[in-house]
């Protein structure tokens, strides 16, 4: 304990000392978060810095191994750095899917030589990975996907086509689930494999959204050439890989709302609708909404923090994530929509400078997709019947 | 701190699931009521909760306690949740406990505090005077008078008020209503002239008790903290009351649903089990997921309360609001789901959903609490 203490004490004055003034001001727009890769610029100067300071730490992950670019922190560690870049608001420094998706699943499934070959470069921000899930009739049945890969020698030969990848147009390679065996159940007969993006026969089209922005993309593979000791974990069992994945992912995407969220929302709403003298908000209804939302965003975060210390106890579910991402990305959309409310007419401009370019609409927009992306909220339901509560059927 | 039970603690919530749900399962609430017992619990439980170091839990070792936290108090809680046992436990070892070991003077600890570890005195804290829990709002009056005070008014909803053998009372010495100064704890024998108490049976089968002060004189001794000062002693007392009400409707939830997903396995209807149909599993996969995260803020707020309680108001405001919405509608969704059966008397999920709607009224419910968590913040 004492111990713990003293490196808290340590990370709070290296922290103090190393993180920029402009590193620890809330994120307000896209180009605040740094996502690595080949092709990548720094936003600014402080944001270089940041990151070259935590990543020659070893703290772009602190709790992945130091021999892959990692921390080596123990959870308890881990969580004293997470706790005390909160306390000053400290941004990340690196945003990866390498990190939040694809590591896990490497470090669990992944050959000793591909993790030697894949972690440094996600956790030094060189490469920028995508996701090839789902495809345009294999959504909520993700299982059914079709994307064909046949062995040819030495490798395979990939023909398909993926929907929804995010980001895969800036995207420096892609983890993609391929079915290799196209005889046996659908679940059985799937693999999981690393590609590069600049591969022949690659190609992208981003999808315009409801939000006019384009995260997402079509991405088609027609006779793309990848060495067969690209697959990680075993041909024809990527189910299992990509499952443990989606757990990752899930957890991921239930903490979205919590990042960067600036001002309170009590405030944002005190703006515009205005308060009376006490500070009390002059819509009653309104800032009940907003007091509710808080409650059950406190006791989110309060389950998220479980979560993780019941996964070092050895006490979690492997499921619960899905009963996470949907509570989250519920929340999350409560979020938004408070947001518009309080807002009013001011957040329905979309061009203008005053609304950064309608910044407020689009987020909320955005927020429409969390329930969807990752798993449907009716799926997550789904999970945690069947596979928490052990519900009979289907 | 990590926000899972120590081993110490799971070992203290495993000898209290033990010693409950063997001697008071919910048939044992059930034939309290039916035989219409008016002390509303069983002496003879309690002697084995003192035994068992369970009424001291709260009692600093010094004073014959175990010198537990709250979450160890809340671990008991959320047992008693489980099986709706009636049990001083709440009034006494959580309340009285903690508003003596926090505001008693030396002599009054001595008092006090030894008895209520062995067992054999029981308390009750008296705040509540309209129909809504406003402790801001006391009006009981405590007017000098010699050497000391005459009491006058009325309180409400004193839980165990019945059976007390020592009453804190709540009573404004100075100000007004709605004001934070002027607020003074008593310790006042509830055999005292001018005081009447009245047993309340309740909807849930618990018993509170409504008591009337008339004039009733007491001294100087009896002022539990400082004159004038004592709204800050009855806050963290009350909010220790709230982590531990919060602990009991988690337990209470995860009961019902519990019982509420087996008879979804069981009972067929279509010729399957009711449990195959989606409508029915989003809506179990809803409550187990607000119960989850309920248990998580409940918890968080315990914790807090042990580290600082001067900085857990926030955690409790969470706890306290989100354990009564989420008891609401675990035996709302419990009661439904039991189809006519739930209605019945015979099954027990009715008795959840008794006790369910008065931990939410015990040291404010949740629109109390999620007000408090927007003035807090300023909005």
């Amino acid at each position: 304990m004492a111990d713990l203490e003293k490196f808290r004490a340590e990370t709070r004055a290296w922290l103090e000392q190393n993180c920029p003034a402009e590193m620890r001001k809330p994120m307000t727009s896209d180009g605040d978060t740094f996502w690595g890769g080949r092709n990548t610029k720094f936003s600014s100067d402080a944001q270089r810095v940041w990151f070259e300071r935590m990543r020659d730490k070893g703290w772009t992950v602190p709790h992945w191994p130091k021999e892959y670019g990692g921390g080596g922190l123990d959870g308890e560690e881990a969580k004293i750095v997470r706790q005390e870049m909160a306390a000053i608001g400290a941004r990340q420094p690196l945003t990866s899917f390498g990190i939040s998706m694809l590591g896990p699943a490497l470090l669990k499934y992944g050959t000793e030589e591909q993790k030697k070959e894949h972690l440094p470069k996600i956790t030094a921000g060189l490469i920028r990975w995508c996701q090839g899930y789902s495809e345009p009739n294999a959504g909520s049945d993700l299982a059914s996907l079709q994307t064909r890969a046949v062995g040819d020698g030495d490798d395979y030969i990939i023909n398909g086509q993926k929907i929804w990848t995010s980001y895969a147009n800036y995207a420096d390679w892609i983890f993609c689930l391929v079915r290799t065996d196209p005889a046996a159940k659908k679940h059985d007969g799937i693999s999981f494999i690393l590609f590069d993006m600049t591969s022949k026969g690659v190609s992208t089209k981003p999808i315009l959204l409801i939000s006019g922005y384009s995260p997402f993309c079509e991405t088609f593979f027609d006779n793309v050439r990848v060495p067969k000791s690209h697959v990680v974990g075993t041909v024809n069992r990527g189910w299992d890989v990509a499952k443990y994945l989606l757990q990752h992912e899930r957890a991921m995407i239930s903490g979205m709302g919590e990042r960067g969220v600036g001002r309170p929302l009590g405030q944002i709403a005190a703006d515009s609708v205005g308060a009376d003298a006490q500070g009390k908000l002059d819509d009653a209804q309104l800032r009940s909404q907003i007091a509710n939302f808080e409650v059950d965003e406190a006791a989110l975060a309060a389950a998220a923090e479980r979560a993780v210390d019941l996964a070092k106890a050895g006490q979690s579910h492997p499921a619960f994530s899905s009963a996470m991402k949907y509570y989250g990305t519920e929340l999350n959309k409560r979020r938004y929509e408070i947001l518009m409310s309080a807002g009013g007419i001011d957040a329905l401009e979309w061009e203008s400078d005053r609304s950064r370019g309608g910044a407020r609409p689009r987020a909320w927009l955005r927020t429409k997709a969390n329930s969807i992306e990752g798993g449907t909220s009716e799926v997550m339901l789904g999970i945690v019947a069947k596979r928490i509560l052990d519900l009979p059927g289907a | 701190m990590a926000l899972v039970l120590t081993e110490e603690q799971s070992m203290l919530r495993d000898s209290a699931r033990g010693l409950i749900s063997d001697k008071a399962p919910v048939a044992h609430l059930r034939s309290l009521r039916d035989s219409k017992d008016t002390t509303g619990f069983s002496r003879e439980l309690w002697k084995t909760f003192a035994e068992m170091g369970f009424s001291g839990l709260l009692v600093p070792d010094t004073f014959g306690g175990s010198g537990l936290g709250c979450v160890e108090a809340g671990i008991v809680m959320e047992e008693i949740g489980r099986t709706l046992m009636p049990s001083p436990f709440l009034a006494t070892s959580v309340l009285a406990a903690s508003a003596l070991s926090r505001g008693g003077s030396e002599a009054q600890k001595a008092q006090h505090l030894p008895k209520i570890a062995d067992g054999s005195l029981l308390a009750a804290l008296a705040i509540d005077e309209g129909a809504k829990h406003r402790p801001l709002q006391t009006e009981l009056q405590a007017t000098r008078s010699g050497n000391g005070f005459k009491l006058s008014g009325d309180k409400a909803f004193v839980v165990d008020g019945h059976t007390a053998d020592l009453l804190i009372v709540a009573a404004r010495t100075a100000g007004s209503a709605g004001d934070k100064n002027g607020l003074t704890l008593f310790l006042v024998d509830p055999k005292a002239k001018g005081l009447a108490v009245e047993r309340t049976a309740m909807v849930d089968s618990h018993n509170a008790a409504r008591i009337v002060f008339d004039n009733v004189e007491v001294n100087a001794d009896s002022v539990l903290g400082e004159v004038d000062q004592g709204f800050g002693l009855l806050e963290g007392v009350l909010n220790i009351g709230r982590g531990a009400v919060a602990s009991e409707m988690v337990g209470l939830s995860e009961e019902v649903f519990g019982r509420t997903v087996t008879y979804l396995k069981e009972r067929k209807q279509f010729g399957k089990a009711i449990g195959e149909f989606q409508a029915l599993q989003h809506r179990a996969a809803e409550l187990y997921i607000d119960i989850e995260i309920t248990r998580a803020a409940v918890l968080k707020a315990l914790q807090s309360l042990d580290t600082d309680i001067e900085k857990a108001a926030t955690a409790v405001a969470v706890a306290k609001a989100r354990a009564g919405t989420t008891a609401t509608l675990a035996v709302q969704e419990g009661v439904q789901m039991h189809g006519g059966m739930g209605m019945t008397d015979q099954f027990d999920i009715g008795f959840f959903m008794k006790r369910a709607r008065v931990c939410q009224e015990l040291f404010g419910d949740s629109n109390f609490h999620t007000d408090q968590l927007a003035s807090g913040k300023g909005y």
